[in-house]
């Protein structure tokens, strides 16, 4: 059986004393625990950012790439080994600003990774300025009059994609999150939980404000109800629903043609072409 | 010969059997195109260079001219050879052999899509080729389309062969005989995605761009090879997708020009960083920014090197021809699993579009083991332990229960970011330009051409080969004492004495001599010249030979 002491990470944690990233972090242990899987099967990759430092802090492989290009190579991760339990963790910036094109396609391509955006709601690490969820009107260290675009529906655009599993979490609460994280990792293709994460440093509202605002979606809510689902993933009200907002009907995953094809493992592993078949296909331009 | 008429008239179609039909009738064929960005109308030409050895190099004059319409005899008569021949379908020009294709098409076949074929069978005819060379090359051809359009075809080109032989009588034009010998007419673009499967490559994604679509088409439409084909939403998550394959076990590549090469710069630096082993094809083409899409260049030479910011090792190879494209490729996988590199091929449209004849083609060795590391002889594994060539064990993730952690950030051994700026920094910078020790004795030095007794040596670099030994050849032939040394192998240069008390020449498809500036920084000689072409055409032996003519030295 996996422990939650095999995830612990010998790594200086530079993120700020009582950040909610710790929820975030605490509850993918927890998940992860929970369907026991051992640090070597799982791989974290993220790009730049406060939430693209998590896999730091979780002992086991990982890796860290460019700033909004975590979904890129982790695509390409599963695909070169698809048993690895491949999870993304990005911001808010690093996923729908800097890799918004990729968020997008991933949509399009449903390949079976699990993207946790931990959302602030503005960019933390280059000190205070807009995110592309940051609300209009939002006074930041460099919107001084105010945020004129208007925010991302991250959740909503997943919604519209038909995603297998759109959620939204809240990192102050850890056992719910978990469980939120551990169907996104069993859901066969693309999930997509959206974490509310106040930054305690630049963000204009407490922790208090919105675990005051957090309303779990109640137990016989339909999850295959697709407009209910984008109206709640659009709720910007007092209220901030809270739950998986939407499961998609099951589609074919990313790359199954070369899957059935050629191989359902990792492509490590398949033998070396024979050099016949190189010599036949040359063979073809040889003039008879 | 030349073929020359506007998109949309179905030259490809006519220079490819037309090819094919010498090819099959014993000779020894180089082909090459040029055309516009565009699908229908303006100009396209297809040279084709018939041998009885391989003559694997583009001319700039023709002995036959089939031009398929008013505008394209216009531009390209000037070519032709003043004993050459014409053909059209009208012409004043003693030197035309007139053959009504359109009008033939529409009157014996009943469409005017048959003027192609009849043209071609005019082309045949006036090489002395015999038909039944021509009738099976068109079978091949049209197999798929069934026996009436073969059938057709078939009868269509013997019109325009029969009408055209007649009006050649008593012109005493060359008649080829069958040589009997079999060629491979291939060209870079075909050969490379095979010497990528070769070498193991598994895992391919880029977003097309002109010239360097052909590769990853090629590899999606033949599922036989394994290679996993991925178009990707731009070059940005084409290198990041390659990259993150590669890290988890896939060997790996993309391909692309020089805008798609520009955003994937980032990604370069990556792999340098993370030490992910990556090839990437940047086929060359004219620019800057979207320059001319479908012509032939070498401007970026400078830029593959010096590609990615921050210091970090590299290679970067320009293949010669398609054979030497099939070597290098093989060495590019082979060098980027070793060296966990990027590794950058070099190519251009000129090399991506034209087929060159061999009467061999014998296959490199592959290369040695997958580049991964025995993980059960490792105890602790630490992705970039310090070892004295700067190589650590590579592992991937989920080969066994070691983690492999790889970070963009300066990282330590284990691969956790790192701001511990006395020790981890510099023993990682060191670590990593390390690596080009080893990696610089194992680049192939350039190769020399006639060096003894030169006076003048002309230094190229990649595609521009033929056309250089050519010029060599026949400056030789009136006496000027002349050389050639050609560098395929350019990135990090290798040990080499150049010859001394030489006027030294660079000839290359761009305007500031970016070959002869690395060299004079990396060996400080002095290059006294430059031949340079930067039309978006390919370096001929004519380009080299009027430029010697015109060096003041």
């Amino acid at each position: 059986m996996v422990k939650t002491t095999d995830y612990e990470s010998r790594a200086e944690n530079q993120w700020c004393p009582g950040c909610p990233n710790f929820g975030i972090l605490t509850a993918l242990k927890q998940a992860l625990v929970t369907l026991d899987k051992a640090p070597h099967e799982v791989c974290l990759v993220s790009g730049i950012g406060q939430a693209a430092k998590l896999p730091h802090y979780l002992k086991c492989s990982f890796f860290n790439g460019l700033h909004g290009r975590a979904i890129p190579a982790a695509t390409g991760i599963k695909i070169a080994n698809p048993d690895l339990v491949t999870i993304v963790t990005t911001g808010d910036g690093d996923c729908y600003g800097e890799g918004g094109n990729h968020f997008l396609h991933a949509l399009r391509r449903n390949p079976d990774i699990t993207v946790i955006v931990h959302n602030n709601r503005l960019y933390a690490l280059t000190k205070g300025q807009a995110s592309p969820t940051t609300p209009v009107g939002t006074r930041t260290r460099l919107q001084f009059s105010g945020v004129e675009a208007y925010p991302i529906q991250g959740l909503a655009t997943a919604i519209v994609h038909n995603a297998p599993f759109v959620a939204r979490g809240f990192a102050g609460e850890i056992d719910g999150l978990a469980k939120l994280i551990g169907q996104a990792i069993e859901t066969r293709g693309f999930s997509l939980i959206e974490v509310i994460q106040p930054c305690i440093t630049w963000g204009s509202h407490p922790v208090s404000w919105y675990r005051d605002r957090i309303e779990l979606l109640p137990a016989d809510y339909d999850r295959h109800d697709r407009d209910t689902a984008l109206s709640l993933a659009l709720t910007q009200g007092e209220q901030i629903p809270i739950g998986v907002l939407y499961e998609g009907a099951l589609r074919p995953l990313f790359a199954q043609h070369y899957r059935t094809r050629v191989s359902e493992g990792p492509l490590a592993a398949l033998p070396p072409i024979e050099q016949s078949k190189i010599e036949a296909r040359l063979g073809r331009f040889k003039g008879e | 010969m030349l073929i020359a008429g506007a998109a949309g008239e179905g030259i490809q179609t006519i220079g490819d059997v037309v090819a094919r039909t010498a090819l099959a009738a014993g000779n020894a064929v180089f082909s090459t195109k040029e055309y516009e960005s565009r699908i229908r109308g303006g100009h396209n030409s297809y040279w084709i260079r018939v041998r009885e050895v391989p003559g694997n190099a583009p001319r700039q004059t023709a002995d036959v001219l089939l031009a398929l319409n008013d505008r394209a005899m216009e531009r390209y008569v000037d070519v032709v050879q003043r004993d050459g021949l014409l053909i059209a379908e009208t012409g004043e020009d003693p030197r035309t052999v007139t053959v009504p294709f359109r009008q033939i098409a529409v009157e014996r076949f009943g469409a005017e899509i048959y003027a192609n074929t009849i043209a071609a069978g005019a082309l045949i005819a006036t090489l002395g080729l015999k038909f039944v060379a021509l009738a099976g090359t068109l079978a091949v051809t049209f197999a798929t389309k069934g026996e009436n359009i073969v059938a057709t075809n078939i009868a269509a080109a013997q019109e325009g062969y029969e009408l055209a032989k007649n009006r050649l009588l008593g012109r005493g034009f060359t008649t080829l005989p069958n040589r009997g010998k079999s060629h491979f007419l291939i060209s870079a673009h075909e050969v490379i995605p095979l010497a990528a499967a070769y070498a193991g490559c598994r895992f391919i994604s880029a977003y097309p761009m002109s010239p360097s679509t052909g590769i990853i088409t090629a590899l999606a439409k033949d599922e036989e090879l394994g290679v996993f084909v991925e178009q990707a939403e731009d070059e940005i998550a084409a290198i990041n997708m390659a990259i993150g394959a590669s890290y988890a076990g896939a060997r790996a590549m993309t391909a692309t020009s020089g805008g798609g090469f520009a955003l994937m710069a980032e990604g370069i630096s990556l792999s340098g960083m993370t030490e992910t082993p990556l090839v990437i094809v940047l086929a060359q083409r004219p620019g800057p920014a979207t320059g001319l899409p479908t012509r032939t260049a070498q401007e970026d030479l400078l830029f593959a090197i010096h590609a990615g910011h921050g210091e970090f090792p590299k290679a970067v190879l320009a293949p010669a021809d398609p054979q030497d494209a099939f070597v290098k490729t093989v060495r590019a996988f082979d060098l980027a699993d070793r060296y966990q590199i990027p590794v950058i091929l070099l190519t251009d449209q000129f090399l991506a579009d034209s087929r060159f004849s061999y009467t061999s083609f014998p296959l490199p060795p592959p290369p040695t083991g997958d580049g991964f590391a025995d993980a059960a002889a490792i105890r602790e594994y630490h992705r970039y332990r310090l070892a004295d060539d700067g190589i650590s064990p590579r592992l991937y993730p989920g080969q066994s229960e070691h983690l492999v952690c790889v970070d963009s950030d300066e990282h330590d051994e284990l691969g956790h970011i790192s701001e511990e700026l006395r020790r981890v920094r510099p023993a990682m910078v060191r670590k990593r330009l390390t690596k080009l020790d080893g990696l610089r004795n194992e680049i192939c030095p350039p190769e020399g051409f006639h060096l003894s007794g030169a006076e003048t040596i002309v230094i190229g670099w990649g595609s521009t080969r033929g056309g250089i030994r050519e010029a060599v050849e026949n400056l030789r032939a009136t006496g000027t004492p002349i050389g050639a040394i050609h560098f395929t192998e350019l990135w990090p240069l290798p040990e080499f004495s150049f010859p001394e008390g030489v006027c030294y020449i660079t000839v290359e498809g761009n305007s500031t001599g970016q070959l002869a500036r690395l060299l004079t920084s990396e060996y400080g000689i002095k290059i006294d010249g430059l031949i340079s072409r930067t039309d978006g055409l390919p370096i001929t032996a004519e380009t080299v030979e009027r430029g010697v003519d015109g060096q003041d030295h």
